[in-house]
């Protein structure tokens, strides 16, 4: 096994555990807004997308596939995120007012 | 600037990236934190976009720039047109294309290597297969949940003999050419059959699962979309994709295990329960009995002269837009001193906090709201349980009957109220498909009509009945 892959499995070990425990503790009040947020951070495959899409050696193919996995990434991300801040914006009025 | 100090910049951005994405959930614990946690997600996402951007590999920028444009141009009105009883649709959506990209980069990856003849074996491919596999599933996944949520395809679960059989083997058969293309190159017709039946298991997946389980189903695709994300990072040798992909597989799979535990319901019984379908008989048996419905006016007469009330909200709620008008109730009873609280179940809608997000939208005090195990003890002192749009969670036959789908599942006891108010469209049964024996009993009052005109109208007859 190559060090890189290695190090990357330890990675991935450490980091199952603290996504559970980072959510274990959540209250329901902000489950939906919680559900929205990690959907906006599964847009993270926009890193991978520009890498493909912006490569000096890719194949046409790859790159037009590329430029739509942005162009995809990119809609997941500013849905996502501005859903959540849509919802969370009603809670603070809430707080505000008390 | 030369190549070293470039790696330098974007490394340090990856890091910065990773750690912003992770205090981004930490801080979504907290209502008081849930901002700064959201905000901390952007910063995430945009440190990883930019400093993807500024690495030596990536060297031509027009097109992308144009592709964010129109990503952009998508995705704010999506967010913002949507009316917020969309939220679970939503999510469903935006997350297929999320899938979508991760899928897309992947063949993208196969193709580069192949093309140039020299293709990807070993464990490489393992993630790729992992990558696209994950990615082309929940895209379909994604797009049939959305679709069922705004009842574009029929809520009801579709199941025919042997389904799980055909599913089990598809996705055997998905998996095979996987295995045959990390083992060896494989011909040029692989990947794309590999592509096709991921494609197809995702729509067959969603299939015999009912509109009501669509959320935790939601949850468990976020979850995917996750390890998608993290197989694309050992495909790349990119850590940052492996911390947030994996963090957000890990998050979405505990949230749709805490949902199932509301419900009381298992894993695979959600994926292959096709929960909803066996009891048409039984609903056929008990809608003949008769129940009592009343006005508005009854019902204003009622709420009225109560001392306490337990409003109990529900999906319902969510579509008619009632919880304007609810707020207005509130309000009017308030100030002739009834007690109004509200129970809110956890699944209560189309997904846990759902109710809560609404009622907050409509200004009604949080100190107002219960969750279910609070409250359940007080139904018994209530004058009157008022539901308004909710069905299954109020179901005693969760409690009693053995033979229900539902049978287990905890629900709230408005039935221990002294009057029991439900508005309600009609008869029909909820997302579960079951006949309610709560609409039978003598002190249940039916309320015909839309929940948002109905609640209005109580408004109205209100002053009336002092």
């Amino acid at each position: 096994m190559s060090n890189e892959l290695e190090v990357s499995l330890y990675i991935l070990l450490l980091a199952v555990p603290l996504g559970l425990e980072l959510v274990r503790r959540v209250s329901p009040l902000l489950h939906t807004p919680l559900m929205s947020l990690t959907n906006a951070i599964s847009a993270i495959s926009v890193v991978g997308a520009i890498l493909i899409a912006g490569a000096g050696d890719t194949p046409a193919l790859s790159k037009v596939l590329g430029c739509i996995a942005v162009t995809s990434s990119t809609i997941n991300i500013v849905s996502g995120f501005l859903i959540t801040d849509r919802m969370l914006k009603m809670f603070r009025k809430k707080e505000g007012a008390k | 600037m030369n190549e070293a100090a470039q790696s330098g910049v974007w490394q340090a951005a990856y890091i910065i990236a990773a750690l912003s994405i992770v205090l981004s959930i930490k801080w979504l614990n907290s209502p008081v934190t849930a901002r700064r946690g959201v905000l901390s997600g952007e910063i995430g996402m945009l440190f990883a976009v930019v400093g993807t951007l500024l690495r030596h590999d990536v060297v031509e920028y027009q097109w992308i720039l144009i592709s964010f444009g129109i990503g952009a141009a998508i995705g704010a009105p999506l967010a913002y047109l949507m009316p917020m009883t969309s939220v679970p649709q939503l999510t469903a959506l935006s997350h297929a294309f999320g899938a979508f990209a991760a899928a897309l980069v992947g063949t993208a990856e196969y193709y580069k290597s192949a093309l140039a003849g020299n293709a990807i074996t070993g464990a490489t491919m393992v993630a790729l297969v992992v990558e696209t596999l994950l990615g082309y599933l929940t895209f379909t996944a994604s797009i049939m949940a959305f679709g069922k949520l705004q009842e574009i395809v029929p809520t009801r679960p579709m199941t025919y003999k042997g389904q799980n059989f055909v599913n089990l083997t598809l996705f055997a058969f998905a998996l095979a050419l996987g295995a045959w293309m990390i083992i060896e190159p494989a011909p040029s017709w692989v990947f794309p059959a590999f592509t096709g039946l991921s494609l197809l298991f995702g729509v067959l997946l969603i299939l015999p699962i009912g509109g009501g389980d669509m959320p935790t189903v939601i949850a468990l695709l976020n979850s995917y979309a996750g390890a998608a994300c993290a197989a694309m990072g050992f495909v790349f040798g990119n850590r940052l994709l492996i911390i947030a992909g994996a963090v957000n597989a890990s998050s979405g799979f505990i949230l749709s295990v805490i949902m199932c535990k509301a419900m009381n319901r298992s894993f695979t019984n959600v994926l292959f329960g096709a929960f909803g379908q066996v009891q048409e008989g039984a609903a056929a048996q008990t809608s003949q009995k008769p129940v009592r419905s009343a006005t508005p006016e009854d019902a204003a007469q009622i709420l009225g002269s109560a001392r306490k009330v337990i409003v109990v909200p529900g999906y319902g709620m969510a579509v008619a837009q009632a919880q304007h008008k609810l707020r207005e109730l509130t309000d009017a009873l308030v100030k002739r001193g009834v007690d109004v609280e509200f129970a809110i179940h956890p699944v209560a809608g189309r997904m846990p906090g759902h109710m809560n997000v609404l009622l907050a939208e409509a200004d009604i005090p949080y100190d107002r709201l219960h969750e279910m195990e609070d409250i359940n003890q007080d139904f018994s002192e209530a004058d009157v349980a008022l539901v308004i749009g909710a069905n299954d969670v109020v179901n005693p036959a969760a409690r009693h009957d053995k033979n229900s789908p539902i049978y287990g599942m905890p629900i709230l006891d408005v039935d221990k109220a002294h009057t029991v108010m439900v508005i309600k469209r009609s008869m029909n049964p909820g997302f579960a498909g079951i006949d309610n024996e709560l609409y039978y009993m003598d002190r249940t009052l039916m309320l015909f009509g839309d929940a948002k005109s109905f609640v209005g109208e109580i408004v109205k007859e209100l002053p009336a009945t002092a």
